[in-house]
Formats: structure tokens, C-alpha cells, sequence
């Protein structure tokens, strides 16, 4: 392999590791708000500064390696993938921190399990950590099969996000005493809804690595 | 417009260029590419019937010229090379003043109007982007020009016989960063009124000055395509490896 292959491949790594980070946010972030963990979600909270120095160092290194190498056809559509990816990973890791600052802030204050079934909040976190694990598989393999699979989950995170505006309104309508409880819980379905746009645009960044094709906005 | 079919071209036994065809359009810019001895640089001589000048060649297939095959005996090879300019890897001026320099083909047209030669000598040293470095000592040596200097004398002097055509074979390798800059924003200026080839061994040239790009191997045109296609995603393999450094 040459030193400009050996470069890139490390590029890559780079991102592979962030993307891991991310994902364990993620998976954390559940876990502390299905189970009222706080010790978990300070845990969270206190990661994401290695999240943002990830993103911080791939984009330096992006750049370093667009001036010193000047990367064409493939290695191109490669390097400006992992920079528009490492940014889309930090702004989950955003949400990730996030959601863990609510479960700090509200204590122990939380949804009845019912509700959270209904809400359907589970199933959410759980097809939004498949989303970003396939699609990591995705790059990794530069294998983009399964692409429409995994964009087309974020049509059901989707459609759980806007049922959940009517479930939220009748539970209220019977508990207007948990009108601050609610609310947070719209922020959070609202948090995890743009979580899949986000592994929307990570997919669609590998398809154009891999395939040259332009997905976003209905591409070209 | 350019339009080559089937070329295939022999140095002796030697298969130098294989089955190429391809078509060139009116005032656009196309890049050769290739690692040396894949036959860009003999495909460019092509145009200008230079080939001719080595002993042993041997060619079939059509080369057209705005719908001519320019290798019929009835053309007239000086008449052809007024048509289609040619500047090569090193600048050559003549050992002449740099006014001479550029009236020259002018000269050996036996054109003697004064006027039209001056007037022709300073819309081509414009059209180079030399004259207002040089207006003012048209009468000294051309050697006294630095290197970018003198390789934008060469192409006004091509330009100074009204070519339709330029033909440049590696124009910038031997000059510094700052007069290669020059010779890319030239060629692109030029193509309003020229169509121009451009072998060149920089692909960040390539894909800077031209619009369409063919990358040569072993004597075969492996890919012919937009620069942008080709630089962005190449449809061959080939092509890919070769440049993004993969090469071999």
C-alpha cells in the first residue's frame, strides 16, 4: 500500500472510532432514559468532549491531507464523505449529551412506562442505533445494498414522531399536571426524530463515496 | 472539430497507438493523459502531420479536420500546420528579436505588408498575454525573456498565422508555478477562439484547464470523458487507479 493509501486508510479509522463512540452515546443515552440512570447520563455528558475533539482532529487532517495530496475520483468522494459524516456524528453526539442533560436536570421526574411504550420511545432509540450501526457496516464493507433499507427506517421514525403529538395531547389532557413531564418529552421525540435525519445524511454520504451518486435534496 | 476513426499507428513493427476514435469539438479544451510511451504525444503529432517527419511510420485509419481527412494527398502539410499551431515542452524561439519571433510564420507566408505584420505581431503577442511585457523591447533578443516569457513568444508566433487549432505538447512542464499559472489562464482565454489539445503528465492541469480529458495506455485511449466525470468518478477502472496514484 502507498503512503498516500496508508493515509487515507488512517482517515478512515479515525472516523470508524468516533462513529463507535457515537454509537455507544447512543446506546447509553437509552439506556439512562428508559432507566432513569443519572450516574449514566453524567457519563454521557462528560464523553462528548471527545466526540467534538474527534471531529476537530478529522477535520484537520481532512484538510492536511486535500492540500498535501490533492485527491481525485475516489479518494475524493472519500475525503469529503468522512469530513460531512465526522460533522453529522458530532451533531448526534449533540443530541446524545443532550438528551443525558435532560435526565440530569429532571431527576427522577419521568414518563410512566405505559406512556413510553405508547410513545413507542424504545423502539424509536433502537431503530436509530440500527440505522447508524448498518450504515457503519455500510462504509466499512463500501457497500451500498442496503442503503434504501436503512433510509427507509427513517420514514418510520418518522411517522412514530408524528403519531406521538396526539398520544402526548391525550395523556395530558388526563394528567395536566404533568404538563412539564410532557413537554420534555416532545423535545426528546423531536431530539431523536432529527437523530435520523442525521443517519439520513450519513447514508447518503457513503452512497456518494461508493456509488458517485448525489442522494440529498432528491440528488442529480 | 476534430474526428479521428480508427487510427492505428506503427513506429516499424511497433503498434503505437491502437483502434483510436474519438471527436474533438470546436473551441473547447482537451487534455491527453497517460504515463509515458502510451502514445498521447504521438496521437497530438497526428493533427499537424508531424509524425511524418520520422522515418519508418506507418498509419491507418481517418483523421479529420472540420470534416477533412488531412491525410489525403491533395493536402498541403504547410497549409495544414497554418491551421494547426503546435508549441512544445521546451520554449524554442528563434534566434531572432522577439518582433521577428512572431512575425516569422507571417514572413515565410510572403506576407510583406508592414502594417498588417505589426498589427498581427501585437494582436498575437495580446492574444498571449506577453505584449505589455514586452511592448517596449520588441527588438531585443527573444532569449532575453525568462522561460514563461518565451514559451508565450511561442504561442504567439503559433497564434500570429490565424491557426484554428493549437496543439500543445506538455507547454508548462518546464516552467515555474507562477508562469504555468499564466500558460493555464491562457489556454483558457483561448478557447473562445481556438480549439486546443493539451498532452500534459500534471492531472491537476488537466483538470484545471480542459473540458474534456482521455487518458492513453499501452496505445489505447482507455477512457475518453468529461474532465469533471473524469476526475470525480471515472467509469473505468483503469482510469481510476491511474489518477489517484495507484497506478502499477
Amino acid at each position: 500500500m502507498k503512503h498516500a493509501e496508508k493515509e487515507l486508510q488512517a482517515l478512515k479509522e479515525e472516523v470508524s472510532q468516533m462513529w463507535k463512540l457515537v454509537l455507544s452515546q447512543l446506546e447509553k443515552a437509552k439506556q439512562a432514559f428508559l432507566n432513569g440512570e443519572i450516574e449514566l447520563a453524567r457519563e454521557i455528558a462528560s464523553r462528548e468532549k471527545r466526540v467534538d475533539a474527534f471531529e476537530l482532529k478529522i477535520d484537520s487532517d481532512c484538510e492536511n491531507y486535500i492540500a498535501l495530496y490533492s485527491p481525485v475520483a475516489v479518494d475524493l468522494r472519500l475525503v469529503l464523505s468522512l469530513i460531512r459524516i465526522s460533522i453529522t456524528l458530532e451533531r448526534i453526539g449533540d443530541f446524545a449529551e443532550s438528551i443525558a442533560r435532560h435526565i440530569i436536570n429532571e431527576g427522577g421526574d419521568r414518563l410512566e412506562p405505559q406512556i413510553m411504550e405508547e410513545l413507542q420511545i424504545e423502539k424509536m432509540f433502537d431503530t436509530l442505533i440500527n440505522m447508524l450501526s448498518d450504515s457503519f457496516v455500510a462504509l466499512e464493507s463500501e457497500n451500498t445494498r442496503l442503503s434504501g433499507k436503512i433510509m427507509a427506517r427513517d420514514d418510520e421514525i418518522d411517522t412514530i414522531y408524528r403519531n406521538s403529538f396526539d398520544i402526548l395531547v391525550a395523556y395530558l389532557q388526563k394528567n395536566p399536571a404533568r404538563i412539564r413531564c410532557g413537554l420534555n418529552a416532545i423535545l426528546l421525540l423531536r431530539k431523536l426524530e432529527r437523530i435520523g435525519d442525521h443517519c439520513n445524511n450519513i447514508v447518503e454520504e457513503i452512497v456518494f463515496y461508493v456509488d458517485a451518486k448525489v442522494l440529498k435534496h432528491g440528488g442529480h | 472539430m476534430i474526428e479521428t476513426k480508427d487510427i492505428n499507428f506503427y513506429y516499424g513493427s511497433f503498434h503505437a497507438l491502437k483502434n483510436i476514435s474519438m471527436k474533438m469539438e470546436a473551441n473547447t479544451v482537451t487534455a491527453f493523459i497517460g504515463p509515458s510511451g502510451c502514445g498521447k504525444s504521438t496521437f497530438l503529432r497526428l493533427f499537424n502531420r508531424m509524425n511524418e517527419l520520422i522515418a519508418g511510420t506507418h498509419l491507418t485509419g481517418e483523421c479529420l479536420i472540420d470534416g477533412e481527412n488531412i491525410y489525403r494527398k491533395s493536402v498541403q502539410v504547410d497549409e495544414l500546420r497554418k491551421k494547426v499551431g503546435m508549441v512544445f515542452q521546451k520554449p524554442n524561439p528563434f534566434p531572432k528579436s522577439i518582433f521577428e519571433n512572431v512575425a516569422y510564420g507571417l514572413r515565410v507566408n510572403d506576407i510583406r505588408n508592414r502594417s498588417f505584420i505589426a498589427r498581427r505581431v501585437e494582436e498575437s503577442l495580446k492574444a498571449a498575454a506577453l505584449w505589455d511585457e514586452v511592448r517596449d523591447k520588441l527588438k531585443k533578443s527573444a532569449f532575453e525573456l525568462s522561460g514563461g516569457q518565451q514559451q508565450r513568444l511561442c504561442i504567439a508566433r503559433a497564434l500570429a498565422v490565424s491557426p484554428s487549432i493549437l496543439l500543445m505538447d506538455e507547454p508548462a512542464s518546464a516552467l515555474d508555478p507562477v508562469s504555468t499559472s499564466k500558460i493555464e489562464e491562457l489556454i483558457y482565454s483561448l478557447k473562445k477562439e481556438y480549439t486546443i489539445v493539451i498532452v500534459t503528465h500534471n492531472m491537476q492541469q488537466a483538470a484545471r484547464v480542459s473540458d474534456r480529458t482521455g487518458f492513453f495506455m499501452l496505445g489505447e485511449l482507455v477512457e475518453f470523458n468529461d474532465t469533471k466525470k473524469m476526475f470525480l468518478n471515472p467509469e473505468k477502472e483503469q482510469t481510476q487507479n491511474y489518477i489517484t496514484g495507484r497506478f502499477g
